[in-house]
């Protein structure tokens, strides 16, 4: 199966900034991927170059095998929903939606049956003849959609799509977005600062930081098994505890602790064990369960979340964040508490120091 | 006590305030009112009162050099009208879409009839028109005499100014990404520009061409050194009247300038207080 998007290298530079480093990666046709990244790190420019606004600085673009690399936007088979959504103020909702039917030279017929289409897609009938400025913004956010999808692209581009959104309606579209995906089976390729979406919607998730492609994987290897601190660090929350490694499967902490991994690295390296805080069980002291390394500590901060509490627990060399669940079965602990750490072998991701 | 006075001291204030508003009134429009009134008088002298008579318009409507000069000042005026706003708003699209060399050397260039004083202006047009001529005939043997031709293309030469700077600022206003939205749903350039740019800066379009028509059959300067023989423009050949010895037709001349330029004007502020209401209109996002 050819890759529906394909980059090799793939630079861009802005006079002495790089804002896309030598990019590799393949979408896979249907796929619905993510890219995701802080903001600046260049995930729009990558994205403005799949759609033609902006052209490589260096290296090849494919798109369903085609090098498009210099084609103008009105030549390839992508359409994109612009972040501030980018719709054409002076038009009606429906003559926005048949804009580009209309520049395709549709015939009148198909247009106004699309058009409909598309716009009880979007759910979105009976508001045809308003102006853009006469709907709200998850209004809006919809017809930039039906805008694009009338056209039946290839791939389709999304630039934070539900950022201008209030939480509320931003979950609820994430669901919808994704069900939308489904239904069409267009691969799309959705932008994003902000992992919770990134996790939820995306097939494949590629992390972005710097203009470099840093890791790419579904959500549960992003998640589980990120390359670097800045990835696991950027996709929810980790404890880094530093050591080095000992053997292939064994590391040490500066403490002294040795600590049973899975994929340690080369022998002497310094490295990081990177440690979810809801990955950490927390146990009275030396009640930890025997074959697991341990660490003793006590809480030094306890915050209430609702589904779940958070305990800072001192050790004496650092301070190690723990996520436990709000059950009854669980057992609360305070302030002072003389507590254990221990995790599950498979708990723990090794990442460079 | 002292709030007594002080509110003395504001009423004193706003009255001077009023007065000054009246003050500014009457040094604006008494001449114009002045003006109207007397080119109804059935005095020779332009300054007498000889009682109501509507014989200067008479006068004018019989007066065949009146509507020559009448008849040319239109044509230059709508001539220039529409190249200069062809031009001044590719113009201002060039310096706030693209990036080329010598844009900045341009856009200052372009600033200059805005700046420069009209005489100046004038005599530069004439030299050029003069080294032009001379250069065409000694190549080509060509003769061209300075007339029509050289009215308008000196009025398009300041109009471009003009129309460039009002578009632009409307062009500045306008959502870049609209643009790409049309390129990115297939439109080629020149469909973007009809379906998207141009219906969003049209109103910086009509202000800027309403601007220049006002400014076309303003001016006088500008023309008198580059108009010929037998292509007169209303307001120079009003102005020639004058050096022969003035009679209340002048006054009548000037009160049809007057309207017109008049109804120009307010057509232009209600092109820009559309503009403004659509803007408020558009949510920033
Ligand atoms: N047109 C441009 N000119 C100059 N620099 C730009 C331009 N567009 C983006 N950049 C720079 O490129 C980098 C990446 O920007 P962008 O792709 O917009 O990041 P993101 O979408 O991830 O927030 C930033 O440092 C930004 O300042
Ligand atoms: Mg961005």
């Amino acid at each position: 199966m050819v890759p529906a998007v394909s980059m090799r290298a793939l630079t861009k530079r802005f006079d002495d900034v790089v804002a896309v480093d030598a990019i590799d990666l393949d979408i896979a046709d249907g796929e619905f991927f993510a890219l995701l990244g802080p903001s600046g790190c260049g995930k729009t420019t990558t994205l403005r170059m799949i759609a033609g606004l902006e052209i490589p600085s260096a290296g090849s673009l494919k798109i369903y095998g085609d090098e498009v690399g210099t084609l103008p936007p009105n030549k390839r088979p992508v359409n994109t929903v612009f972040q501030n959504y980018a719709l054409f103020p002076h038009m009606s909702i429906a003559d926005n939606v048949a804009f580009g039917l209309k520049m395709q030279k549709t015939p009148k017929a198909d247009i106004t049956r699309r058009v409909g289409e598309a716009i009880e897609l979007v759910r979105l009938s009976g508001m045809e003849h308003r102006r853009p400025n006469q709907l709200s913004g998850g209004q809006q956010q919809r017809v930039a959609l039906a805008r694009a999808l009338v056209n039946r692209p290839k791939v389709l581009l999304l630039d934070e799509p539900l950022a201008a959104l209030d939480l509320k309606l931003r979950q609820g579209m994430q669901f919808e977005l994704k069900q939308l995906q489904r239904e069409v089976g267009i691969t799309f390729v959705f932008v994003t600062h902000d992992q919770e979406e990134a996790l939820s919607m995306a097939d494949r998730i590629g992390v972005m930081g710097d203009g470099e492609l840093l890791q790419v994987g579904s959500p549960e290897e992003i998640y589980d098994q990120p390359v670097n601190r800045f990835v696991a660090d950027f996709i929810g929350r980790s404890n880094f505890l530093p050591g080095t490694v000992e053997d292939a499967a064994t590391v040490c902490l500066t403490n002294g602790t040795r600590v049973a991994v899975q994929h340690a690295g080369a022998t002497g390296e310094a490295i990081a064990l990177s440690l979810r805080p809801e990955r950490v069980q927390i146990a009275d002291r030396d009640a930890t369960p025997d074959g697991h390394a341990h660490l003793d500590g006590t809480v030094s901060m306890v915050t209430f979340l609702g589904s779940g509490v958070v305990y800072q627990v001192a050790l004496d060399w650092m301070t190690i964040e723990v996520r436990a669940e709000n059950r009854p079965s669980v057992p609360r602990r305070d302030v002072g508490d003389a507590v254990s750490l221990w995790w599950r072998d498979d708990a723990v991701a090794v990442v460079p120091a | 006590m002292s709030e007594a006075s002080s509110a003395q001291a504001r009423g004193l204030a706003k009255w001077g305030l009023n007065l000054n508003v009246v003050l500014v009134l009457v040094f604006l429009y008494a001449p114009i009112v002045l003006l109207t009134i007397y080119s109804f008088s059935g005095a020779r002298n332009p300054g007498q009162w000889g009682g109501f008579t509507l014989d200067w318009y008479r006068a004018l409507g019989d007066d065949t050099r009146v509507q020559d000069a009448i008849w040319v000042s239109v044509k230059v005026a709508l001539v220039s009208t529409v190249v200069s706003v062809v031009l001044g708003t590719m113009a201002a699209l060039a310096l706030e879409r693209f990036t080329f060399r010598g844009k900045k050397v341009f856009d200052a260039l372009l600033y200059l009839p805005i700046i420069i004083p009209d005489v100046t202006m004038a005599v530069m047009m004439l030299l050029f028109f003069t080294q032009a001529f001379d250069l065409l005939d000694d190549w080509f043997g060509l003769r061209i005499a300075k007339g029509f031709a050289t009215i308008v293309v000196s009025h398009i030469a300041f109009n471009i100014a003009f129309v460039s700077v009002v578009v632009r600022a409307r062009i500045a206003g306008m959502d870049a990404t609209l643009e790409q939205a049309a390129a990115d749903l297939y439109a080629t350039r020149w469909r973007a520009f009809v379906h998207v740019t141009l219906p969003q800066i049209m109103p910086g379009v009509l202000g800027g061409a309403l601007l220049a028509l006002t400014l076309s059959l303003d001016d006088v300067v500008v023309t008198q050194f580059v108009a010929g023989p037998g292509s007169t423009t209303l307001p120079v050949y009003v102005f020639s009247l004058i050096r022969k010895g003035v009679t209340p037709l002048i006054n009548a001349v000037s009160v049809v300038m007057l309207a017109a330029s008049l109804v120009l004007v307010i057509g232009s502020l209600f092109a820009q207080r559309a503009n403004e209401g659509r803007r408020r209109r558009e949510p920033a996002a």
